[in-house]
């Protein structure tokens, strides 16, 4: 077994969805002779022709739109918009159609499309390039929004994002795509969507994350370990259902959590995790829960992202206050 | 150098408002059952759609969009699809609903605020109405991409109204229909009014037709109070698609003869004459004196059609009066196939809430 960067373990998803699966097929902007401005779809159109491979027009609503006309037909369609930052045409048909088939047909109709978006800063891309508004996808009834953090993570939620009967945003955090190498190949285990993973193990305080963050959350906790502070990690993983069951077994463990995303900080997934832990283990609760976020301003163009994006001293700072709340 | 008049887009028409021929009738129009069948559906759907307003207007049905005078167009463009074609159809087709075998209870079920209206299994794989403008237009274009990935013979019928033909969607889908030579047929409903926004300032283009012009597909316009041109512009179109030649745009001129829904007023915007004018036009009496010169219709017939149509409806009506409340639960059992643990909460605490707590005793 080959160690895949997360980019790969896409693009090796993809291959594997569509070699098992005739029904899987394929559509975006440059995704075919240049598999993707990340490269995610490359060799695909090579290895499937252009029925199941296709450049479409530039037109983001239209992708949105005849995935779901695919997809109400029976077939798999898997989209690519270039960078979330162009997914904002394609929220009307998300809203009012792909998350809706199954409700207003009574299940008659459905939509099992997944539309895959790269997204998030920190590549020192243009402006509309790093934007993280997954929160307003996890808004909607009848989507579900699935984030990995790891070429294993990526590898085996995308495989289960396109075995989903239903609509899955999947949004692939572009600052990791290349940062980090795991084993991974057609064995790797498929992972349950509407689950959170639980990464580190820990007893005085939850770090909770999800995306590109679980990075520098990860090395939050490593440093923390150091000091004599032991942090559980726990990887969101599907914003959209959220799993609150993991994440409220780990906080009755520990009594402290600290929530960290790119994201805006007012009304996000953040803020979801946070209302839930109040309503549901206020009891238990050690100290206020902290939020390490984006600020609620315009994501910066690269020159000043790195202001803006949460840092590994910002979690454990955040964490030592937990620690130190009386 | 000399200005050209620019009107790129042929116009059919063979039967004058008054009902008299205009141009040489094609053959086909010899087999008075295919004229028959048009003229009682269009009858039908009249009929189910003053029963419609009335049940509107009397509290038992929800705001209701009615297709008065524009009959004949959907009619006849749903009469002509086969079954396993797909209709994306938009929210005044409901005489073309009914031509397709949809019961008028799944109508007025729809209408009357009930998702099940849209999930009989005479649907087939059509579409529900579609009330975001325009984008149907993608969805039909997606359709027709997956018949045509698929090697299947049939091919997606998509309706749209004046209105629709000003969004990105629709440009965005027709391009697609060019770029891919997808199997699919897109018809306006040139009705004149998008709410109360009349044609003239819903674009600058001479014919909504033109549009199709520039994504590289066949366009034509069509008198869509006209039952014979539709279905001589209609036919030929969908042959098209399903030769595999690709996609053609037809506009359908009509007029929207009621308000745009119950919860509008027309009068408002538009004047008495011209509408006064536009009756004067209208498909039914149209086809009825056709048929009338031709012998194929007397008032005997026209009696007892009359009759049986009431008769349907009344049917329909007390099937869809009669049809139960869904339960709670159906709110939430449908959003998804594998019903996430946190709104099975919710289901649980909708439950509650409607039985006043008595859920578990």
């Amino acid at each position: 077994m080959s160690k895949i960067t997360m980019v790969e373990a896409v693009n090796l998803a993809l291959d594997h969805a569509m070699e098992n699966n005739p029904d899987v097929v394929m559509l975006g902007e440059d995704i075919g002779v240049n598999g993707g401005v990340f490269r995610a779809t490359q060799g695909l159109r090579d290895k499937y022709g252009l029925k199941r491979v296709m450049d479409t027009p530039l037109a983001e609503t239209l992708i949105a739109g005849i995935s779901i006309g695919m997809a109400a037909q029976g077939l798999k369609p898997v989209a690519e918009i270039q960078f979330m930052g162009f997914i904002f045409p394609t929220m009307e048909q998300l809203i009012c159609h792909a998350a809706r088939m199954r409700n207003r047909t009574r299940g008659r109709l459905s939509c099992p499309m997944v539309l895959r978006a790269p997204f998030g800063g920190g590549i020192h891309a243009p402006e509309h390039h790093s934007e993280s508004t997954e929160a307003l996808l996890a808004h909607i009834p009848g989507l579900r929004v699935v984030i990995p953090s790891s070429p294993v993570r990526a590898y085996g939620l995308l495989r289960s994002a396109i075995n989903e009967p239903d609509p899955v945003i999947f949004l692939e955090p572009k600052r990791i795509y290349r940062a980090s190498k795991q084993e991974v190949d057609q064995n790797t285990p498929l992972l349950p969507l509407d689950k959170c993973f639980t990464l580190k193990q820990g007893q005085d305080v939850t770090l909770v994350s999800w995306g590109a963050s679980v990075k520098e959350t990860m090395e939050a906790a490593r440093t923390m370990e150091q000091h004599g502070v032991s942090a559980e990690v726990i990887d969101v993983a599907t914003i959209k259902p959220l799993d609150m069951e993991t994440i409220l077994t780990s906080v009755r463990k520990t009594g402290r959590c600290v929530i960290v995303h790119e994201a805006c900080k007012s009304f996000g997934a953040g803020a979801e995790i946070a209302a839930n832990l109040a309503e549901q283990a206020l009891s238990v609760l050690k100290a206020p829960v902290e939020r390490v976020t984006g600020f609620d301003t315009i994501m910066p163009y690269y020159r000043m992202e790195d202001h803006y994006l949460p840092k590994p001293d910002d979690i454990m700072k955040a964490a030592l206050k937990t620690l130190s709340f009386h | 150098m000399e200005k050209k008049e620019l009107n790129p887009i042929p116009v059919y028409q063979y039967l004058d408002a008054e009902g008299e021929v205009i141009e040489r009738l094609p053959g086909w129009t010899r087999n008075k059952d295919i004229l028959l069948n048009y003229y009682c559906n269009m009858v039908l759907g009249r009929q189910a759609d003053a029963k419609a307003i009335a049940l509107q207007r009397t509290g038992k049905l929800g705001t209701y969009p009615s297709c008065l005078g524009q009959e004949a167009i959907s009619t006849v463009f749903c009469s002509l699809m086969e079954k396993d074609d797909v209709l994306i159809p938009y929210y005044r087709d409901h005489p073309g609903l009914l031509a397709r075998g949809i019961p008028l209870s799944d109508i007025l079920l729809y209408w009357g605020g009930d998702e099940r209206g849209s999930a009989s299994e005479h649907w087939g794989k059509d579409f529900p109405n579609c009330v975001p403008i325009a984008t149907q237009a993608g969805h039909a274009a997606g359709v027709a991409a997956a018949l045509k990935i698929r090697h299947e013979p049939n091919i997606a019928v998509c309706a749209l109204g004046d209105g629709a033909t000003s969004k990105g969607d629709f440009s965005e889908a027709l391009n697609l229909a060019g770029a891919w030579q997808l199997p699919v047929v897109f018809v306006i409903n040139n009705n004149q009014w998008a709410i109360s926004v009349p044609r003239t300032i819903q674009s600058g283009a001479p014919t909504l037709a033109q549009k199709g012009i520039s994504a590289g597909l066949p366009s034509y316009q069509v008198d869509g109070n006209d039952v014979i041109a539709l279905h001589e512009v209609l036919s030929e179109a969908m042959d098209r698609a399903r030769q595999g030649k690709g996609a053609t745009v037809i506009e359908a001129i009509s007029y929207r003869l009621g308000d745009h829904t119950t919860a509008d007023d027309a009068s408002r915007y538009r004047s008495g004459d011209e509408l006064q004018q536009a009756w004067n036009k209208e498909p039914i009496k149209r086809l009825r004196t056709f048929l009338h010169h031709r012998g194929y219709w007397d008032e005997q017939q026209e009696q007892a059609l009359i009759k049986d149509v009431g008769q349907q409806i009344e049917q329909n009506v007390q099937t869809y009066l009669n049809t139960p409340l869904p339960p709670v639960k159906d709110l939430f059992d449908y959003h998804y196939a594998n019903m996430p643990s946190t709104l099975k909460q919710q289901k649980q605490e909708a439950e509650l809430r409607a039985t006043g707590g008595k859920h578990h005793e």
